[in-house]
């Protein structure tokens, strides 16, 4: 963050309003996939994945079914780390594991934010190598805009289409100690 | 969420470990735990896309199984085009100069050359005047700089998951290394990488096969196997070059075998912990009896395993980062 800058930051979702847009998310899932036993959840590291572990137990609330959770690190499979100047994969968060076969399951991917879709497309390419799903479906948290690929989310929480000078930042209890979305805006004076 | 400080990649080649930080060392090091899930998949495809569409050319000058298949299955595994010359096939015994041959395998698009000479100093020749990104896998009695990476991962991931410290270092940690150090890239690598990581290493053999000078390099030396053994962690035994036997550099097989073996009976001066490793092909039952390498405390076939991987590491750090050098 450039020190010159002003920062204004805005609420976007609250610890509560995350649990409200959760759950109704969790609903979605239910009502959209009526063989619950074939789906499996698969969270796309680092956020994605508390989402989906959390889901999973929503959707066991109501249907006393829980889907099994994964983890996906779609570092490897990404079109931009050539772009990013290095190609650092070390494995500072954490990397793929799951335990089941996905063959003839529904697949639920599940990520904190869509912007591009290129992570998205990028755990598609990764899920196929492990195995040919029945179908993917996607659940996001937020859908900030400026996509650059096809891809759309199945399941959605909340939508902000941020400016060049926005950026949404996710805080998760798993991973940040809190449960908090905000948006921020550079002001330039 | 970026936890440490990250090194970037920004070199264009491999050559050796000696001219590598650290910190290189280690960001090489951490790139590949990712590259050995990959080969332990259970899944259908055993496979990554980063290095797709790209030319991988292994380039031996020299015999080598272990190293050249290592270095192809690591660019298969990447999705690389990979492509195999060797010097009898090659228009090297029609004269043509290491120079003339690259710039036209060049001409042919190729990102990667893992080239293996018996000239020291040949991958650094190549590396300077042409584009491609050069990985050293040998080079006389220079480096092998992949095999002490390979080493020192074995290393690490065994300290990791025999204590409950899942970031355990090298620091500290002591490495004896056991026979002819003098003829040997590999011994030289290993010096290299290890002290960088802070390992305390100590070269053991008989004189003649210990380079003059070798405290130099950051090493202790002795003659003895009590004393090189008496508080190593790791015991890397050296493969014998028997085609040096005969030129009068030690008396006898016989007398390096009950002097210098690493066996039930030497391992008796180790520590209970000590681990074995050789960096092959083993000379069974000449530097290291057939019970110890196929034994529980012998890490011969992880190396080879994580030899896949941290030559899935190097080449994925040469080709997609943006090097700053050029």
């Amino acid at each position: 963050m450039d020190r010159n800058n002003d920062v204004e930051s805005t609420v976007v979702m609250d610890a509560s309003a995350m649990a409200a847009t959760l759950n109704s998310m969790a609903m979605a899932v239910v009502n959209g996939n009526p063989e619950l036993e074939s789906l499996v959840l698969l969270g796309i590291l680092r956020r994605g994945e508390p989402l989906a572990k959390r889901l999973s137990a929503l959707i066991e609330q109501t249907t006393g079914i829980a889907p099994p959770v994964g983890a996906l690190s779609t570092t490897l499979y990404r079109d931009d780390l050539h772009a990013r100047s290095s190609a650092n994969v070390a494995s500072r968060s954490g990397e793929t594991y799951f335990d089941f076969s996905l063959e003839g399951r529904t697949v639920l991917l599940v990520d904190d934010v869509i912007s591009a879709g290129r992570t998205i497309r990028a755990a598609m390419g990764e899920i196929m190598d492990y195995g040919r799903p029945k179908r993917i479906q996607l659940a996001c948290l937020i859908d900030r805009g400026g996509r650059e690929l096809p891809i759309q989310a199945d399941y959605l929480g909340y939508i902000v289409h941020t400016t060049a000078d926005e950026w949404i930042s996710v805080q998760l209890q798993e991973v940040d100690g809190e449960d908090l979305i905000l948006l921020h805006e550079r002001c330039d004076k | 969420m970026e936890q440490a400080a990250p090194t970037f990649w920004t070199k264009k080649d491999l050559i050796g470990i000696r001219e590598l930080s650290r910190g290189e060392i280690e960001l090489i090091l951490d790139t590949a735990p990712q590259f050995l899930a990959v080969s332990k998949r259970i899944s259908r495809i055993k496979r990554v896309p980063l290095l797709q569409g790209r030319l991988v050319v292994n380039w031996f000058h020299e015999p080598s199984t272990r190293t050249r298949t290592s270095f192809e299955l690591a660019a298969k595994r990447l999705s690389a085009d990979t492509l195999s010359m060797t010097a009898s096939s090659s228009s090297h015994v029609k004269g043509e100069t290491l120079h003339d041959t690259l710039a036209n395998i060049e001409a042919m698009h190729a990102d990667i050359i893992v080239l293996r000479h018996s000239c020291a100093g040949a991958p650094h020749m190549l590396a300077a005047d042409h584009s491609s990104h050069i990985i050293n896998a040998g080079d006389g009695r220079h480096e092998h700089p992949t095999q002490a990476l390979l080493d020192a991962f074995t290393m690490r991931l065994a300290l990791r998951e025999n204590s409950a410290n899942k970031d355990a270092t090298l620091d500290g940690v002591n490495v004896a290394l056991i026979g002819d150090v003098e003829h040997s890239r590999v011994a030289r690598s290993n010096i290299f990488a290890l002290t960088k990581l802070g390992a305390k290493v100590t070269v053991c053999g008989p004189v003649a096969l210990l380079p003059a000078q070798v405290e130099k390099l950051g090493v202790r030396a002795t003659t003895s196997l009590k004393e090189a053994l008496c508080d190593a962690d790791f015991i890397y035994a050296l493969r014998i070059q028997r085609e040096r036997q005969g030129k009068g550099l030690f008396p006898s097989l016989r007398e390096y075998v009950k002097l210098f073996r690493i066996d039930r009976d030497s391992l008796r001066f180790a520590p209970d912990h000590a681990l074995v490793l050789h960096p092959g092909p083993i000379n069974r039952d000449l530097e290291l009896s057939t019970e110890i390498a196929d034994g529980s405390r012998s890490l011969v076939l992880q190396q080879v395993t994580n030899g896949v991987a941290i030559r899935m590491a190097v080449m994925h750090l040469l080709a997609n980062s943006q090097s700053r050098q050029l």
